[in-house]
């Protein structure tokens, strides 16, 4: 059997074959299908289908993410069809409203995702949970509907990337900065049909946190999914969530082909920031110190788990933010929210001024609790800036790192965080 | 799904985004006329209002990066685009377009070769787009899987007839 890499190994597992190899199309076996509001768009073609029942609703997992609670009465109606489907089905696996999260963060607190799994979810941003060493990848509504009805997916085996990290990153710097720098290298298409995976010393040394990060934000890079092999941190991570039977490891073999290896030295980079209107447009922090800011924003499925809160109330404690900013801190799940209550971290927020928000996607995605103004200037630890991402097409949206972004808001222009 | 195609060119650059295509405010809507509406809104305010049933888009690379929102692709459907033609195409936003039945075609250097406003035919199945000059430009047909459920109009139908045919 030749050497493969993490993809190939997985998508044959899946797809009951000894080996794969890139361009073959598989039809993959889904070991866990998640939603969010999208669901609410694959009923009906899914009723269209005609199967009647899901095909494994023990494999389902749905929640309610982008706007909670519901802000109008359309997604009012949006949540109850989901609520009623999740029901008639029998999905047991359904987060609601107050037991709630944003999907990616869900899936992974909750121990549903395991290493050397087919993990397909209904949002762009499914990469994420690769960081278990699984192959996440997302699909619309309507492939959400034959997953439902079948339990499979075409899949074409993608060519591999390596991205190699090494070095020890400054002070208040982190896997934020490290993947801008990456999209930076490689544009915002340049991963466009491939999966990615990570190694290298700086990248096995982060926490799982860290490293959700990283294949977060593959999505960025244009990858069908983004991989870190499975070791002791995931194991550690899994049986901190109940899952630690379902731990293996899964690495990419010593002669796995891939197409192109990025050998990226990080030794005592800073904070990046991705500038208006490319997630790809990065630059060092040093060049756009003292940018005015209207918004900071901490929140979404890349930046917003318990040690991003606890960042960011390390440099809000005992400080008011600057006067004719807003801040807004929006926790990934409702177990972070009820965690950062416990910690005193809600407190800290709320006494400097910011705004603590139970979890949604909202203000990440221009759709509730946070959108902008023609002309307002954001800096935000969310994952994408597109003209209209997070509210009027006129605005303009800096990514940045929680740390950057909690100590933007105290001097109301962008600020290095190491120097606080 | 019609396999040929014509209508006018509308040309766009590198990178338009699903945030481009459907902004996320109007994400909350399931009624594929109000997407429709607001598509490319924001790109080009009254994009909606130009277009003529059967125009094409024409863009350069990675079409539809961003959302795995599916309002994308059901906009520009809903208004009357009759295929998307661009350099290359962001995943999800490929897949999501066929499996509702809507034509998008990779078709690198096109945009170099057409005005906004010129005539085209494409022909899906033969693979080629004509010119207003009457000049071709090829492009890779669809592999058989893609074809597949093109042939079929879409997704849905196309697992409708794959189960009855097993006898499920």
């Amino acid at each position: 059997m030749p050497d493969q890499t993490m993809a190939e190994k997985i998508l044959a597992r899946a797809s009951g074959s000894e080996s794969v190899r890139p361009g073959q199309i598989v039809d993959g076996q889904v070991d866990l299908l998640y939603m969010h509001e999208m669901l609410a768009l694959a009923i009906k073609p899914f009723e269209e289908i005609g199967v009647g029942k899901v095909w494994d609703p023990a494999k389902c997992v749905v929640t309610v993410d982008h706007w909670v609670p519901p802000p109008n009465e359309q997604i009012a109606r949006m949540h109850q069809s989901i609520r009623e489907f999740c029901w008639a089905q029998g999905i047991e696996r359904f987060h609601d409203v107050g037991d709630h999260g944003i999907i990616h963060q869900l899936v992974v607190e909750r121990g549903y995702v395991h290493p050397g799994e087919l993990v397909i979810g209904c949002d762009s941003h499914t990469n994420m949970a690769g960081a278990m060493g699984a192959f996440a990848a997302g699909i619309g509504a309507t492939e959400t509907a034959a997953v439902l009805a079948t339990g499979k997916l075409w899949l074409k085996v993608p060519e591999s990337l390596r991205v190699q990290v090494r070095g020890t990153l400054s002070r208040r710097t982190g896997a934020k900065d490290v993947i801008l720098k990456v999209i930076q290298t490689t544009g915002d298409d340049g991963a466009a049909y491939k999966a990615v995976e990570f190694h290298g010393a700086t990248i096995q040394a982060f926490p799982m946190n860290e490293r959700f990060v990283l294949s977060n934000m593959t999505t960025e890079m244009g990858a069908k999914a983004g991989m870190l092999p499975s070791d002791d941190t995931t194991r550690t991570y899994l049986e901190e969530v109940g899952a630690g039977d379902a731990f293996r490891p899964v690495d990419s073999d010593p002669n796995a082909r891939f197409l192109k290896t990025y050998d990226i030295d990080v030794d005592g980079m800073g904070p990046q920031v991705a500038c208006p209107n490319n997630p790809a447009n990065v630059k060092p922090i040093e060049d756009v110190i003292g940018t005015k800011i209207d918004m900071a924003f901490v929140g979404s499925c890349t930046n917003a788990r318990i040690q991003d809160l606890r960042a960011t109330a390390e440099i809000l404690k005992g400080e008011m933010i600057a006067p004719r900013v807003r801040m807004i801190v929006t926790p990934a799940s409702q177990g972070i929210y009820r965690q950062a209550v416990k910690e005193g971290l809600a407190q800290i927020f709320l006494e400097s001024g910011a705004t603590f928000t139970s979890s949604t996607c909202g203000p990440c995605f221009g759709g509730h609790m946070g959108v902008l103004a023609p002309k307002e200037v954001c800096i935000s630890s969310t994952n994408r800036n597109y003209p209209g991402r997070m509210g009027s097409p006129e605005a303009q949206v800096y990514l940045a790192s929680p740390y950057t972004v909690a100590a933007s808001a105290l001097y109301g222009e962008i600020t290095d965080p190491r120097g606080l | 799904m019609e396999t040929r195609l014509s209508g006018r060119v509308w040309k766009f650059g590198d990178d338009i985004s699903t945030d481009h295509i459907i902004a996320g405010r109007y994400l909350g809507s399931m009624e594929s006329n109000v997407l429709a509406e607001h598509a490319m809104e924001n790109v080009d305010p009254n994009f909606s209002k130009k277009v003529k049933p059967g125009d094409i888009v024409v863009a350069r690379a990675n079409f539809g990066c961003g959302s795995s929102r599916e309002q994308a692709p059901i906009a520009l459907k809903a208004l009357g685009i009759s295929c998307v033609i661009a350099d290359t195409f962001a995943r999800i936003f490929y897949r999501n377009s066929i499996n509702i039945g809507f034509p998008v075609i990779e078709c690198p250097g096109l945009h170099a070769r057409v005005e906004e406003g010129d005539a085209l035919t494409v022909d899906l199945e033969g693979g080629h787009v004509v010119l207003p000059s009457g000049d071709r430009i090829t492009f890779l047909r669809y592999p058989p899987n893609i074809l597949e459920i093109v042939r079929a109009g879409g997704l849905v139908p196309k697992v409708k007839a794959d189960l009855e045919s097993r006898g499920r």
